[in-house]
């Protein structure tokens, strides 16, 4: 089966997010980029669905901040065996939109038989990518999946819905699968491995197609969240602080 | 199999044995005999052996010198004479919790006549189980965020100097400097973890009272990596090195001064053998011992306090420093350091080296209390009111284990934290 993963590298929330000037998106020099979360279980999902079935998986991504070798080194390292990336003259912020279309572009020069990617990712939040994806691409999309097998020219994927409501799709080939979660936690790449990586691999590049232009949702402001009100921080010794709280919830008729 | 043996209840004996023209036949003649040991194939034993680094691990005679000494058996069943005597009877230890329990410090080697490294074979074995995909996920997770965010507890690279807003005195940053006579290479737990960033802070007064020419690096500053590099993750390790080796080398300065004793045991022996790095280093209690008639006249306030020393294994049993700690307690006015039985040479293990700091809910099932919970018991049971530390993973173990075990009143305090409240009178609410 030949597999490919889309996957998108994200701001870090580890750091505390800077803003811009002008207050319309995240100042994008103060802060660092890491693979999407949901994206490293659609990696793990490709290659274990390759140990069990066979087939090659290839991983690729919009190349934003121009640092995307080393998720992809490190793709490779935890069994990938293709990497590949979309480069050009590329300024962040990059919408899930305008990401989908120009990972169609160079997908459909693949010929995959299946397309993983993670549900959503931290930055847009939309879920975007995996349906837009699957419309470039004219295939069926099926989101939330939380495990896939290979059957005989389809896959069965495992969905979960809104209330603990789970179900199972038998989807046939090709198609598009938003991960929510691989089957196993994402396996660990010693960095000897992505060293060995980043010596010896090649990445296949993509040019971005300049002449797309999403006509979207315009971002006008960004602010950081305000802060409504505070907590009381309830002083004294153990049973000051009881009787306290017996107060509190007493006055407010909760006792 | 020879002739003439017979195999009686397994075991092999002579049917006839004449020694020196004397007929000694009988079920004890086997006494005469080699030890039969070839029931069992050498192969698991060599699997580990073989690995670059770990083959003093076939030269083990199960004298068993290291099993009352090894830390992990006083809580469990344990010790490297069964890890090899396991390898010998079929356990495959690359694939075997017993792999992750070690935490390095030393003490079997100390006492091994045969010279078996288990601070060289655990690195060799776990890279090998690391590469083939064996890692607990704590574990997981430490080398996960180390090679992030280059600290094991997941902060932010760019806050590692965060923590110097919190200082009343000047902590200044060698990007900004660009040259200080003392390079104060803080540490990963000093820079994030809060009870280490009290230690810091007070490293920082000492430093400003002694009028110490100083900088740190900030957050050019990455983890050592030499714990990693013991729990199995030898690339993680070179990429930290060559990072950290990078940025000192960037600088103009005459002594480093570090923190904590792995930190200091990674770039005195470490870096140095491995990229040939060789500057001059100091862990903060040689450097402040060497300074101690400077020091002594501002230590003003008494601490009447009974206080026992835990002797860090990457500062005493692999540098041999037990001396310079001991000699910052005593020159504490009012301050009555008690020794507890397992101290220097002997000194027991915290469960914190090797990895084991990021192990601790897996290590637990395989044994039946904690180390850090050990060793408290033995500092209350020396009647100490305080259990003074000089290693950045000390505080939070040795306080978790005050309270787990019931004994809140037993104070954890580095030594800086300690020698800041003698000089400055504060703290002391006993």
């Amino acid at each position: 089966m030949n597999i490919v993963v889309a996957i998108k590298h994200v701001p870090s929330t580890t750091d505390e997010l800077e803003l811009n000037e002008d207050g319309t998106n995240l100042d994008f020099d103060e802060i660092d980029f890491l693979l999407n979360e949901f994206d490293e279980h659609a990696i793990e999902q490709a290659v274990l669905l390759k140990e069990a079935a066979g087939g090659e998986v290839t991983v690729i991504g919009v190349d934003v901040i121009e640092e995307l070798d080393g998720v992809l080194h490190t793709a490779l390292a935890k069994g990938a065996d293709k990497a590949a990336k979309i480069v050009g003259d590329i300024e962040p912020p990059v919408s899930s939109h305008t990401q989908a279309k120009w990972l169609a572009d160079a997908i459909a020069e693949m010929n995959p038989d299946l397309v993983l990617t993670g549900v959503q990712a931290v930055d847009d939040l939309d879920g975007q990518i995996g349906p837009m994806l699957a419309a470039y691409l004219d295939l069926p999309y099926v989101g939330v999946v939380t495990g896939v097998s290979s059957q005989n020219g389809s896959v069965l994927a495992h969905k979960e819905f809104a209330g603990g409501v789970m179900a199972e799709y038998e989807v046939t080939l090709p198609a598009v699968l938003g991960i929510q979660a691989a089957e196993k936690p994402p396996r660990y790449a010693p960095i000897s491995k992505i060293r060995q990586m980043a010596k010896s691999a090649e990445i296949e590049e993509f040019e971005v197609d300049e002449d797309f232009e999403y006509e979207g949702c315009e971002l006008r402001k960004m602010a950081k969240p305000e802060s409504a009100g505070h907590a009381e921080m309830i002083e004294g010794d153990p049973e000051e602080v009881a009787e306290k709280i017996i107060a509190i919830l007493e006055e407010r008729g909760l006792l | 199999m020879d002739a003439g043996l017979d195999k009686v209840e397994g075991i092999l004996e002579k049917e006839v044995a004449i020694v020196d023209g004397i007929d000694i036949s009988g079920p004890w003649n086997r006494m005469f005999e080699q030890r039969v040991i070839w029931d069992y194939t050498p192969e698991l034993i060599e699997k580990v052996a073989s690995l670059p680094g770990a083959e003093s691990f076939a030269w083990c005679y199960q004298c068993a010198k290291c099993v009352p000494v090894c830390p992990v058996d006083q809580v469990g069943d344990y010790g490297p004479r069964k890890l090899y005597r396991m390898a010998q009877t079929g356990v495959d230890l690359l694939n075997h919790d017993a792999l992750w329990l070690c935490t390095t410090c030393r003490n079997c080697v100390r006492v091994c006549k045969k010279v078996v490294d288990m601070v060289k074979i655990m690195p060799a074995a776990r890279e090998q189980a690391v590469l083939n995909g064996f890692v607990p996920e704590e574990l997981q997770t430490a080398f996960e965020n180390t090679a992030k965010y280059g600290n094991p507890l997941g902060q932010s690279q760019r806050k590692r100097a965060a923590w110097t807003k919190k200082s009343d005195v000047p902590v200044p940053i060698m990007k900004d400097v660009k040259r200080a006579e003392v390079l104060w290479y803080v540490g990963s737990y000093p820079s994030y973890h809060p009870r280490g960033i009290d230690a810091s802070l007070a490293a920082a007064r000492i430093f400003n009272a002694l009028n110490v020419d100083f900088a740190i690096l900030g957050r050019e500053e990455k983890d050592d990596g030499d714990s990693q590099r013991l729990a199995g993750e030898l690339g993680l390790f070179e990429m930290l090195a060559e990072h950290n080796i990078k940025v000192f080398e960037k600088y103009d300065w005459d002594l480093m001064v570090v923190t904590g004793p792995h930190e200091y045991n990674a770039f005195k022996k470490e870096y140095k053998e491995r990229f040939g790095f060789d500057r001059p280093i100091q862990h903060y209690t040689q450097f402040l011992a060497d300074r101690l008639d400077q020091l002594k006249p501002m230590l003003k306030h008494e601490i009447p306090l009974k206080v026992t020393f835990h002797d860090p294994c990457y500062l005493g049993r692999h540098h041999g420093e037990y001396d310079a700690p001991r000699a910052l307690l005593q020159a504490i006015p009012g301050l009555e350091l008690v020794e507890m039985g397992r101290c220097r040479e002997n000194g027991y293990c915290c469960g914190g080296g090797g990895g084991g700091m990021w192990l601790d809910s897996f290590t637990i099932n395989h044994t039946t209390m904690r180390l850090s919970e050990r060793r408290v018991l033995e500092a209350v049971a020396y009647g100490a009111d305080v259990l003074a530390v000089s290693c950045p993973f000390e505080v939070s173990r040795f306080e978790d284990a005050a309270k787990s075990t019931g004994n809140d009143q037993l104070k954890v305090l580095d030594i800086l934290e300690l020698l800041d409240m003698s000089m400055r009178g504060v703290g002391l609410a006993a």
